[in-house]
């Protein structure tokens, strides 16, 4: 203040009139910073919720070393009776010390007053994933070289040191064997290879005949609640229970196939010693995956690094979700928001149009305008009851009644699925397209509408050629908001589709391809089953976290195929035919 | 051409008041041609509102053919409103209405049978401030064709060099007819407008203050153009420029407040008016 007062001085001698005083004073700049702050403050939390959660999520698939920790004999922490531990070091932080008494504080040594938590794996053994010990307990950590960590079909990671492979034909070879690591890597090769071999056979040609399975069981129940078949009925009936056999007969040689390779996935053995000494077997078909940690260059790190990553991505989910990958998530997610897109952009459209080129302005159109308004404030949740009722019950109902009534009471369309999600997401972004749209509508000059219909133009041609081209940049970008809403909504789906574990993609190699009554996975569900429905949060955070960056990511890639297509749609309608 | 719809209303006994508006179109018709010197655009005690705002009162007006006939007057007085409804442009705003009638060679804009569509085919129009379509060069000026359903190339190609060259912008365009029209400056995007209201052989051009955003040589051009296109349309011109007015029009009709105080040859308008009040307008002593 008083060194405005003294630059102020001279003014107040130039100009003795106090208004143009005031006028000299640059003003409204004080409101520069604050419009300045708060974006500031809302750019200051999206970095660091973006780098919170990048960080975290491609941490996940960091390769880190695995520390030995062993334990002053003087002190009494101990790790499953013994002095020694194994582990990921993956937060070091200061104890919670409330629950000690006063004097007990006071003794505590500095050191005692931190701890580290540690990634043990090992959860068939030890029962627990992670651990915490007082730092002042620990004598040394180091980080022996011959450390393996295995990623397991069953019971998460594993930190051991490797001891022997037991061969199917007898022969052993220890783990000090120079040939040992590139043995053992091939035959973890093999075993992936076969396990895709099963997958596929399980998954999609044993899959298809059991769908065909499951529809021929569904006519046959049908004919057998018949009180008196027709005779036309009664050749149908016979040529169902004939495909039936077929079906059979081609079952059972997969299902043995399959069984053959997967008897061969436990051929080999693999003994191991875990940190307390003990010696573990497993077969050599359990490891999915696994490195020597604390041996690993920055390159080797990396390699691991993208493997572990795209494994994730592309990979289906194991273990009620907490390990594997989440590929069907990911599907889920895209095929629901392109479907969503779909739906609602010809609604939206179509809807401002209405409003805003057709019908008469006025007081109903006002009220119309403030219900779609407010429409966009319902609670996403109701809109999922509405889906629900009107879309599930009602109309997929009507739909089973009418086409699928074979197969009642179980449903077809009659249940959550992929298109009533859909439909009920575009419901509940259609608000934000229209207004957009509609805005984007207005803003097409009067002049140019004048100037269509002056040429002698209908009221469609002037929309159809000038006005609609002329607004899709605006209307795409109402279609980015409504993907953007729509991506990350998780309430109302879990009334009207979502699952947390679908057996199948919606989209597949079985006609008819598109399955839109499936139930579907989704990466905002995922996100919540794994985070607050899994045994062990502890162990499934760095999975929600990996989760969440890529819903992130794809929105992000989502809206930049849309911003693509508007950028796109700009240049081609302001210099070309139409 | 009208007669084949008389069977239709015969049919629709009901709509009783189109009758009614048929018959006071039949009979003015019947005057008109037993008038010997039938006008080509007349206007009958026309007027007009805006809800229940009277912005034009008791209109009447022969606009000949193939003339050049400006419409002046101080700001808001009508004339853009007159000018609008020629081709039915206020239809767009809610709440007008009108009385009287305006004919064009024999026939009323407001017949009920007759399309707005078909009737602004035949009638272009040039505004006040230059709207160009967000479109190309090219495709601003076939606009009218191709809404019309006119598709041939050759046709489209023929219709583009003609309407260019008769606005007087083909040598400055023609090698950038696929560019978006917005990359032309502001008198030639006006000219582009006026080529894109010829593009398809209106008989009326209508012209609202046309050159009114542009500077003396812009502004020479599109007077020249008018001289030019007076062989071809019927062209109605608003102008605030009395100069203007006196250079190019044949006719010149005087309005204030929404009333026609004097309408005759823009000669005697300009130097020997009947009217007091059109003396003084002219001679820039108002108001
Ligand atoms: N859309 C409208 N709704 C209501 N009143 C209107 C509308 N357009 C014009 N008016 C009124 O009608 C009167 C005539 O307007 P008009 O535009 O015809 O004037 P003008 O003679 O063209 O004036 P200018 O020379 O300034 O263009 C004015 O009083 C104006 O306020
Ligand atoms: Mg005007």
């Amino acid at each position: 203040m008083g060194t405005d007062a003294n630059r102020r001085a001279p003014e107040d001698i130039v100009c003795k009139d106090a208004d143009s005083r005031r006028s000299t004073r640059p003003r409204g700049e004080t409101f520069v910073w604050v419009t300045a702050m708060g974006l500031t403050v809302g750019l200051t939390m999206i970095v660091f919720l973006l780098g919170l959660v990048v960080v975290n999520g491609f941490g996940v698939f960091w390769p880190r070393s695995v520390a030995l920790i062993e334990f002053r004999e003087d002190r009494g922490t101990r790790f499953q009776g013994g002095t020694k531990a194994l582990g990921v070091i993956t937060i070091e932080q200061e104890r919670d010390v409330r629950d000690l008494s006063l004097e007990q504080r006071a003794s505590l040594h500095a050191a005692d007053r931190r701890e580290k938590q540690l990634f043990l794996g090992n959860r068939d053994a030890f029962g627990q994933a992670f651990a915490f010990f007082p730092a002042g307990d620990i004598r040394s950590v180091t980080y022996p070289d011959d450390v393996i960590r295995a990623e397991r079909l069953e019971w998460g990671d594993a930190l051991f040191f490797p001891v022997r492979l037991e061969m199917e034909d007898g022969s052993v070879i220890q783990a000090d064997d120079p040939t040992f690591n590139s043995l053992l890597l091939k035959r973890v090769d093999d075993v992936a290879a076969r396990r895709a071999q099963i997958h596929q056979i399980e998954r999609y040609e044993i899959g298809r005949i059991n769908l065909q399975m499951h529809q021929l069981e569904q006519e046959e129940r049908f004919y057998s609640r018949q009180d008196e078949l027709t005779a036309q009925q009664r050749s149908d009936r016979a040529a169902v229970a004939r495909r039936m056999d077929q079906l059979r007969a081609q079952y059972q040689p997969l299902a043995d196939q399959a069984a053959r390779l997967r008897s061969k996935q436990h051929q080999d053995t693999f003994v191991y010693r875990l940190v307390t000494g003990d010696e573990r077997s497993m077969s050599v078909g359990q490891i999915v995956h696994y490195y020597y940690p604390n041996r690993l260059t920055l390159v080797g790190r990396a390699q691991i690094f993208a493997g572990q990553l795209w494994r994730f991505l592309s990979g289906f989910p194991r273990e009620a979700n907490t390990e594997g990958g989440i590929f069907p998530a990911i599907f889920g997610t895209f095929v629901m928001t392109l479907m969503m897109s779909v739906a609602v952009m010809p609604f939206g459209v179509m809807a401002a149009i209405y409003l805003r080129e057709y019908a008469r302005q006025g007081l109903f159109v006002r009220a119309v305008r403030i219900a779609i308004n407010n429409l966009a404030g319902v609670p996403s949740i109701v809109f999922g009851i509405f889906g629900l009722g009107f879309f599930v019950y009602f109309v997929g109902g009507g739909i089973d009644r009418m086409f699928f009534d074979r197969a009642l009471p179980t449903p077809t369309f009659g249940t959550g699925g992929i298109l009533w999600a859909s439909l009920t997401l575009a419901l509940m972004t259609v608000p934000v397209v229209i207004v957009a749209t509609e805005e984007a509508l207005a803003a097409v000059p009067r002049g140019v509408r004048e100037g269509s219909l002056a040429c002698g133009a209908s009221k469609w041609q002037t929309i159809r050629y000038l006005v609609l081209p002329a607004s899709a940049p605006g209307i795409m970008t109402g279609l980015v908001l409504a993907m953007a809403r729509g991506a990350g909504e998780v309430a109302p789906l879990m009334l009207v589709g979502v699952v947390a574990l679908a057996p199948n993609l919606p989209l597949d190699s079985v006609f008819p391809f598109i399955h839109l009554e499936r139930k579907f996975m989704h990466l905002g569900f995922h996100i919540y089953d794994l985070g607050f429905q899994s045994p062990d949060s502890e162990a499934a955070k760095p999975m929600v976290f990996a989760t969440t960056l890529v819903l992130i990511l794809l929105v992000v890639v989502l809206n930049l195929v849309a911003i693509l297509v508007r950028n796109h749609l700009r240049k081609k309608f302001t210099a070309d035919k139409f | 051409m009208n007669d084949k719809h008389d069977g239709t209303v015969a049919a629709t006994g009901g709509a009783s008041e189109i009758q009614q508006r048929r018959v006071q179109v039949a009979q003015r018709r019947k005057k008109i041609d037993n008038d010997a010197s039938a006008q080509y655009i007349q206007v009958c005690d026309h007027s007009f509102f805006y809800g229940s705002a009277q912005v034009l009162f008791d209109l009447n007006m022969d606009i000949p053919e193939r003339q050049v006939t400006a419409l002046i007057g101080p700001s808001g007085c009508g004339k853009s409103t007159l000018l609008r409804n020629f081709n039915r442009m206020n239809d767009l705003i809610d709440g007008i209405s009108h009385r009287g009638d305006i004919l064009i060679d024999g026939r009323s804009i407001y017949d009920p049978y007759l399309e707005v569509i078909s009737l602004r085919k035949r009638i272009g129009m040039v505004f006040q401030k230059s709207n160009p379509f967000p479109k190309s060069i090219y495709e601003n000026i076939v606009y009218s064709l191709r809404v019309a359903g006119r598709n041939r190339r050759a046709e489209l190609d023929e219709t583009v060099e003609r309407s260019l060259r008769a606005a007087a912008l083909w040598d400055e365009v023609k090698d950038r007819l696929r560019e978006t029209a917005f990359s032309l400056s502001g008198g030639q995007m006006q000219r582009l407008c006026i080529a894109r209201a010829i593009a398809n052989r209106p008989e009326i051009l209508l012209m609202d203050e046309p050159c009114s955003a542009l500077d003396p040589v812009a502004t020479g051009k599109i007077e020249d153009l008018i001289h030019q296109l007076k062989e071809e349309y019927t062209i109605i011109i608003v102008t605030h420029n009395m100069q203007q007015a006196a250079r190019v029009s044949d006719r010149t009709a005087f309005l204030y407040m929404g009333r026609l105080i004097e309408y005759d040859d823009t000669e005697t308008i300009f130097t020997n008016p009947t009217e007091e009040q059109t003396e003084a307008y002219v001679s820039g002593r108002f108001g």
